[in-house]
């Protein structure tokens, strides 16, 4: 009976009986607001449909708390129960091993098929699913009660005069509050697991070596300094930036002062269609077209340097994959990040601006140059420290073909790695937790985060006060 | 004798060669503007004389701001808008294919509704048109430019000892003066305003008004105005429009206690408008 219980498809049941519970209060509710209006002979303060949802609101709300509570604790309870009542021998498995075997006596019990194995793995899964029954009994229950407790306390409630409506107001205020909270919680929650794993990596690695430190080795040695990949991301996004900076720009000046409608309703959809390209389609154009174009044409500058006498040995390093391939192609990718957003600023510079520079004489050119690109400035700076942030961030392209050595070279030619090359690498293949060079990745994704962030920061402040200027 | 030794129109460099006291600066002859299909300005022939104020009254959509921008052109930088007929400006066509409306500005400065100072500091708001027109040799020269505009426009007193400071941290009448100041700066010869007072608090107009009344001993001064009031206090002549009309045009007196058509009276006793 109990092993049965243990079967149930918790997930499934407890939405049906919720939309069961919710849907019957509701009826219920309305039912009686209607039997109310009948008796009395004044307005209702509230439609009967209110009062139903509200008395589903009682009927619901607590319900999915229960529910919610046992999809976080119902299987930790379990295991927690079947954990004390194994049998000594189990005592020697380490925390990671008794987790793996947990998960092949759920997935057992899960299909019914413990049949064949070991007698022992037999009896824990019987026991398990006892245990599981127990917690999905115990469970039900309770929601039934609860359930029954928030349809009759609402019920109660109802009067002719109940401000169900006010209260049902309040209800989806809340709602959509939770909804809110949760993108909150998750990004406070991603902040705090980012702090502790790197203090972990800190008490391992001091913090000023992994920041000042030249070498990074983090696969084979344990050499944690983390300068060459700074270095790498800075001048791949710095490429990047000299690439997208003045075509973004030049092409949102063209877009909003100087293209026609008809070139602007086809021109800018095109430009953002850039902005929709996945990264890693231009990361095989990166690695495919663009770095091996690179590599030939820097081996014909060394050759040709050479028999020039303008050198005696090869000037640039010419490999196949280089800071320059990843940093074109990155730059070809934030254009419309610079574009759009410019565009926009630029089309929020006041048509009086515009107006006033032609009365005095000033050309087209003179205007933009002088009076629309000026006030549109802090809009436009904020558009480029978005793009950098992205750049910063962008992973797939560099992956691709930015290369994996950790060396600081001014040559853009060369392989260079950045922070985002090194934490997939850090993090695919495998690895323990607790090893430094796991706790690496995290160290490395929290200087992103704060560099980044740092640069999300300062744009929106400066478009906020950009927006106060002219509103 | 040298004529140009105590003559108090020559002292500042700024003033340029006159035409004869009062005469017709612009002359404007059978006038159509057109937004795409429609019609907004129906064949309106006029005349502005110089060192004089003129003034365009009429209700609101009845083509003045309209017919203003033509004098300068500015309708060029409207899509779909379309100028017939001829404005003569010292005998030239302005609407002629061989005139660079650039330099047809600089002749013809004008004040927006609104107060529209760049967002640089007040020096450089100023100095704006005299460095794309070039009409400055050295810092100087453009010191001496940018005071007398500011003096001419009443503003120097007030702003003298923060010329590095933001245009738009002025108040508002401070700001259009800024804009006169702006437009005078460039030495042209005929300043178009376009409601100037509009956005100003009764005090700030009274200050425009008063440099208006100043500024028109030295420039032909075409000003379009919602206020009756406003357009018999500073005007010389008046010209009445209505639904894209020239319905009459007089001296400023006349119209104002002698018009000679039923419309204009009903308009400035206010029965309509």
């Amino acid at each position: 009976m109990l092993q049965q219980l243990g079967q149930l498809p918790m997930g499934w049941l407890l939405i049906a009986l919720i939309a069961v519970f919710g849907s019957s209060a509701f009826f219920l509710g309305r039912m009686r607001a209607e039997r109310l209006l009948m008796s009395t002979t004044g307005r209702m303060h509230s439609r009967p449909n209110y009062h139903g949802y509200y008395v589903a609101m009682w009927a619901t709300v607590p319900v999915l708390v229960i529910a919610f509570a046992y999809a976080v604790f119902g299987e930790t309870l379990t295991r927690g129960q079947l954990e004390r009542e194994l049998p000594s021998s189990f005592s020697r498995l380490s925390p990671v091993e008794l987790q793996s075997y947990f998960d092949s006596v759920r997935l057992a019990a899960g299909s019914a098929a413990s049949a064949g194995a070991d007698r022992v793995f037999e009896a824990i899964t019987n026991r398990y699913l006892e245990l599981r029954g127990l917690v999905n009994a115990a469970t039900l229950v309770i929601l039934g009660l609860v359930a029954a407790f928030g349809i009759f306390w609402g019920q109660s409630r109802l009067k002719s005069d109940f401000r169900a409506r006010a209260l049902v107001e309040n209800g989806m205020e809340l709602v959509l509050f939770l909804c809110a909270g949760v993108a909150i919680a998750t990004t406070a929650g991603i902040v705090l697991s980012l702090l502790y794993e790197s203090l972990l990596f800190f008490q391992k690695v001091s913090a000023w070596d992994f920041l000042t430190g030249t070498r990074w080795n983090a696969q084979t040695e344990a050499e944690f300094g983390a300068l060459p990949l700074f270095f790498g991301t800075f001048m791949i996004a710095l490429i990047a930036m000299l690439v997208a900076a003045p075509i973004g720009l030049f092409s949102a000046i063209f877009l909003s002062e100087y293209a026609s409608p008809t070139a602007r309703a086809w021109i800018k959809p095109i430009l953002e269609i850039l902005a929709g390209i996945p990264t890693v389609v231009y990361g095989f154009f990166a690695l495919l077209v663009v770095a091996p174009g690179i590599r030939s044409a820097s081996i014909w500058i060394n050759e040709t340097a050479i028999q020039l006498g303008l050198a005696s040995e090869p000037i640039l390093a010419a490999q196949p994959t280089s800071a320059l391939a990843a940093g074109l192609v990155m730059g070809i990718m934030v254009i419309p990040f610079v574009s759009s957003l410019s565009d926009d600023v630029i089309n929020a510079v006041p048509q009086t601006l515009r107006d006033a520079a032609y009365a005095l004489g000033a050309t087209k050119s003179e205007t933009v140059q002088q009076v629309v690109v000026p006030a549109a400035l802090p809009g436009i700076i904020a558009a480029l420290l978005l793009a950098v942030s992205r750049a910063i961030g962008e992973t797939m392209i560099v992956v691709m073909a930015a290369g994996k050595s950790a060396r600081i070279s001014m040559d853009p030619t060369s392989d260079l790695t950045t922070i985002t090359v090194q934490i997939v690498s850090l993090m695919t293949g495998e690895t323990g937790f607790d090893d430094p060079k796991t706790l690496s990745a995290f160290a490395l994704g929290l200087v992103l985060f704060t560099v980044t962030l740092a640069f999300n920061v300062v744009a929106l402040r400066v478009v906020k006060k950009y927006r106060e200027k002219y509103d | 004798m040298d004529t140009s030794q105590g003559n108090p129109m020559m002292d500042d460099g700024l003033t340029l060669q006159r035409t004869k006291d009062g005469g017709p600066r612009i002359d404007c002859r059978n006038i159509k503007v057109f937004y795409g299909q429609a019609e907004a300005i129906h064949d309106v022939s006029m005349s502005f004389p110089d060192r004089a104020v003129t003034a365009l009254i009429g209700p609101s959509g009845c083509g003045k701001s309209t017919f203003l921008r033509c004098l300068n052109r500015m309708n060029d930088t409207i899509e779909n808008c379309r100028v017939e007929g001829k404005i003569l400006m010292d005998g030239e066509d302005i609407n002629d294919a061989d005139v660079d409306p650039v330099l047809l500005r600089s002749r013809v400065g004008m004040v927006f509704q609104k107060p529209n100072p760049f967002p640089k500091s007040i020096y450089d708001n100023i100095a704006y048109g005299p460095r794309i027109h070039g009409l400055a040799n050295g810092r100087e020269d453009l010191d001496a430019i940018v005071e007398k505009s500011l003096r001419r426009a009443g503003l120097w007193d007030e702003v003298k000892d923060r010329l590095s400071a933001p245009g738009t941290g002025l108040s508002g009448g401070q700001q259009q003066r800024l804009c006169i100041a702006r437009a005078i700066a460039v030495q042209p010869e005929v300043i178009l305003m376009d409601e100037p007072c509009s956005a100003l608090d009764p005090i700030a107009t009274a200050r425009i008004e008063e440099l208006i009344d100043e500024l028109r001993n030295r420039y032909c001064i075409v000003i379009v105005t919602h206020s009756m009031q406003q357009a018999a206090r500073v005007s010389q002549r008046t010209a009445f429009f209505h639904l894209g009309n020239l319905v009459e045009m007089g001296d400023t007196g006349q119209i104002f206690t002698n018009p000679r058509e039923k419309r204009t009276e009903d308009y400035i006793t206010g029965r309509f408008g």
